[in-house]
């Protein structure tokens, strides 16, 4: 697909496929059209060419909630809460939303999303409270509440210490093997590393090489993209 | 026609300051008109005591830079600093001002119509069978000036062009060591005080009243919308166009219909194409 | 339950008091904030629960007025019928100007609602039929037993009106259409990306919200046997409606019902007894004070005092 704004040619001809349960992950430096791309695929942006075809149904001309609907769940880079509202009740959102439970069923599996990621204790928490972290694993609950078949997680571990990244990592591994399909786009290598089982790097809205991680890595254009020439 | 064109250029010079405020800085900036009909009315002051109206425009000109700042100081303190609910807190806050600031001039001038007396008040220039009013050639050439100047001034000065940059990415400026508070103050502030000239312009063009404001809403978020928010050469356009539509439905449909071309406009391009003519 | 028998309770006590003896400005005072406890409730609607503020109630005020003027010359319509039309075209209005509008930024649309009001006005003003500029003079009809003046009759009909208009936000509020506008106004892009179908709540929220306000404006053509463009499009609507919310509370059903009450009192008590324009600044003053220094109105401060005074304990 394409996409500019203006004269700015955000993405050019960007064609990409991704398998049914792959963890597929998206690498390139700031500006090279990652969030664009994630951005048109969820529908927040729309594509000016190319089409985005998601389980055999073309999908670009659909609003977002439409897509969700469908199965894409995307989680925010900058994680952005339903603030005035607490914990469980965010993922109560998507959960009446998207799946179409009534408030008791909801509140339930909200609880129960909240225990899987570790959440559990700041259920009655106003979300506007909670720590980096916390907010990074809301944001991801909010995505999984959705009961996506597609999960694009925006640079859930920027900013985050060691630790917290091998927990925000373990609940991807986690959905992935429950059958969701993840892309990830990230900035911390060794997560992209070890967990993509194909990655692709982009650079100034084009895809400059697609591989699995190891070879990526040792690709020149990659390096060259990263470094700076 | 060329009425159309003068007024045009007018309502482009009085909207600058609007392109600069909400066009650049992203401020709900609804009072603005206010607060140029309340220049009109500190230029109607002074014109009591024999000042002209222009030389007064020019005057108060560093009062509503100060008076700029103070305003973006307390908005950003109070709502942009804030987050969650600033954006309706943010605008019924100027809703607020704005209003007060019109009961406030109903309160002190009452709702007569205020006018201003000048040389060049009450001639015409004779041009090829046309007869133009000199106050609205002064007003044109003083709007003409302003927009040049406004833009220059963004494009070719540090300040100027830091204005721009952070409009367009914040984080880039604070990285590079620029506070991006310090410059958009000071950018509301040269917007405010740009409206005290235009103000000063309005009430040479014509008589003015406190509720002026309200069509002015119209006028100004025409032109800045059509023109492309934070686009400078584009107010001028925008103002040319608006200025000629009206006066064409002056000429064919009447008085009465006039105002709410502005708002007619507005509407349109909103629904057809919100970025306007030059936007970002 | 509580809430179901304190609104039968007030329509109760709006008519008792109706057929009782109480002083006749009472009912005309009342009747102007009861009035406005539908506007402010019905502005909360969308801008107190989704977020998205429409400075042009006076133009959906005003349409429904003019609606039910309409009815009453070219038909002889009774009331009821006045006000069901009056919404619908006002419903139809907020329609309208949603659609336009409700895809971009707030901002615009804010923008949008003001340029209502003018193309309105300056629509009606052109409008013969209804009298342009100067107006026009309606003859009541005869007013029914229990009520001895047609000015009480319309003060029980704005109550039940009010009633109506609460139980009409209070459901949206409490219902997943509530929680959906909630999402929308804490974080649009995150609901959209939530499956929540943000346009069409917004429209929902829009159309609603026109409805009611062009039905509280129907009856005032009765109520002064009079209706012109300039008092029917006061830019005073707008502010208020926006004011009592803010000043009572928006998240909650209950901010806008306290809000228009005491500030709709404050009105009537300034305007007679020191000025109409002094009132309309006390009125712009309060809504400043109050979105600068007690941004959850009321309620809101209401709520941190029984927060300091549990915690002292």
């Amino acid at each position: 697909m394409s996409k500019h704004f203006g004269g700015f040619a955000a993405l050019s001809e960007v064609s990409l496929e991704v398998a049914a349960g792959e963890r597929f992950g998206l690498i390139g430096p700031n500006g090279s059209g990652k969030t664009t791309l994630i951005n048109c695929v969820s529908g927040a942006l729309r594509n000016e060419a190319g089409s985005i075809v998601f389980r055999g149904e073309e999908v670009s001309r659909l609003a977002a909630y439409q897509r969700t609907r469908r199965g894409i769940a995307r989680s925010f880079q900058l994680p952005r809460p339903f603030h005035s509202m607490s914990v469980l009740e965010n993922l109560v959102v998507p959960l009446g939303y998207v799946v179409g439970l009534n408030d008791a069923d909801a509140h339930a599996e909200a609880r129960r999303i909240l225990e899987t990621i570790g959440l559990a204790d700041k259920a009655a928490t106003p979300s506007h409270r909670l720590s980096q972290v916390e907010l990074r694993k809301l944001e991801l609950a909010r995505a999984m509440a959705a009961r996506p078949r597609l999960l694009i997680s925006d640079e859930a571990m920027a900013g985050l210490a060691g630790n917290e990244v091998d927990e925000v990592l373990k609940i991807l591994f986690d959905l992935n093997a429950a059958g969701i399909t993840i892309i990830m786009i990230e900035h911390i290598m060794q997560a992209v590393m070890r967990f993509s089982q194909r990655v692709i790097c982009l650079d100034a809205g084009r895809i400059i090489c697609e591989g699995a991680p190891a070879e990526i890595v040792k690709n020149p254009g990659v390096q060259k993209a990263y470094l700076g020439a | 026609m060329l009425f159309g064109i003068l007024v045009g250029c007018f309502y482009a010079a009085v909207s600058v300051g609007l392109s600069v405020a909400f066009g650049l800085l992203d401020v709900p900036h609804v009072a603005h008109p206010a607060l140029m009909v309340l220049g009109s009315y500190c230029t109607y002051l002074l014109g009591l005591y024999g000042w002209d109206p222009i030389v007064a425009g020019i005057a108060l000109t560093p009062l509503f830079f100060l008076l700029g700042i103070a305003i973006y100081r307390f908005y950003y303190e109070t709502f942009e600093r804030r987050g969650s609910d600033a954006g309706v807190r943010g605008l019924a806050f100027f809703f607020g001002l704005a209003f007060i600031i019109e009961v406030g001039l109903i309160l002190v001038f009452g709702v007569d119509q205020r006018m201003v007396e000048a040389d060049y008040i009450g001639k015409s220039l004779s041009l090829g069978g046309y007869r133009i009013p000199w106050r609205l050639l002064v007003a044109f050439a003083i709007a003409l000036l302003l927009t040049a100047a406004l833009t220059l001034y963004l494009s070719r000065t540090f300040t100027g062009r830091a204005i721009k940059a952070v409009a367009q990415d914040e984080p880039a400026l604070r990285l590079m060591g620029a506070n991006p508070v310090r410059i958009k103050q000071w950018a509301f502030g040269i917007a405010t005080a740009v409206t005290a000239l235009a103000g000063a312009m309005l009430i040479v063009v014509g008589p003015v009243e406190p509720s002026l404001d309200r069509v002015y809403i119209g006028r100004t978020f025409c032109v800045v919308v059509l023109a492309g928010l934070g686009s400078m050469t584009g107010t001028l356009f925008a103002g040319l166009i608006l200025g000629v539509s009206e006066s064409i439905v002056l000429t064919l449909f009447g008085a009465s219909w006039a105002p709410a071309v502005a708002f007619g406009l507005l509407l349109v391009v909103l629904g057809i194409r919100p970025q306007g003519l030059f936007g970002r | 339950m509580k809430f179901w028998i304190g609104a039968a309770a007030t329509v109760a006590l709006a008519a008792g008091l109706a057929v009782s003896g109480t002083n006749e400005y009472f009912f005309y005072a009342g009747y102007v904030v009861l009035q406005f406890v539908v506007l402010a409730t019905a502005w909360n609607i969308l801008g107190g629960y989704a977020g998205y503020v429409n400075f042009g109630t006076a133009a959906f005020f005003g349409i429904g007025a003019y609606t039910a003027v309409v009815l009453f010359k070219a038909a002889g319509a009774p009331l009821g019928v006045q006000i069901l039309a009056a919404a619908c075209v006002s419903g139809l209005l907020g329609f309208g100007t949603g659609l336009l509008t409700l895809r971009l930024r707030g901002i615009f649309f804010s923008i949008a609602t003001v340029a209502v009001i003018f193309i309105m006005h300056t629509a009606i003003v052109n409008w013969r039929y209804v009298g342009g500029a100067t107006g026009v003079q309606l003859l009541r009809p005869p007013v029914m037993l229990p009520f001895d003046s047609y000015t009480r009759m319309l003060f029980v009909v704005m109550a039940v009106m009010a009633v109506a208009g609460v139980c009409i936000a209070r459901y949206i509020e409490v219902s997943w259409i509530g929680r959906g506008l909630r999402a929308i106004r804490d974080n649009e892009e995150a609901a959209e990306c939530s499956g929540v179908p943000t346009l069409k709540l917004k429209l929902f929220a829009c159309t609603v919200s026109g409805a009611l306000m062009g039905a509280a404006g129907a009856p005032l053509p009765m109520y002064m046997s009079f209706l012109e463009p300039a008092s029917s499009f006061d830019l005073n609507y707008s502010v208020s409606a926006l004011a009592m919310p803010m000043i009572g509370g928006t998240s909650h059903w209950l901010g806008p019902v306290i809000g228009a009450i005491l500030l709709g009192s404050i009105q009537q008590i300034v305007t007679v007894t020191i000025s109409n324009e002094i009132n309309v600044l006390v009125v712009g003053v309060l809504l400043v004070v109050f979105v600068v220094a007690a941004p959850d109105g009321i309620l809101g401060l209401l709520k941190k005092l029984r927060w300091l005074l549990r915690s002292s304990r």
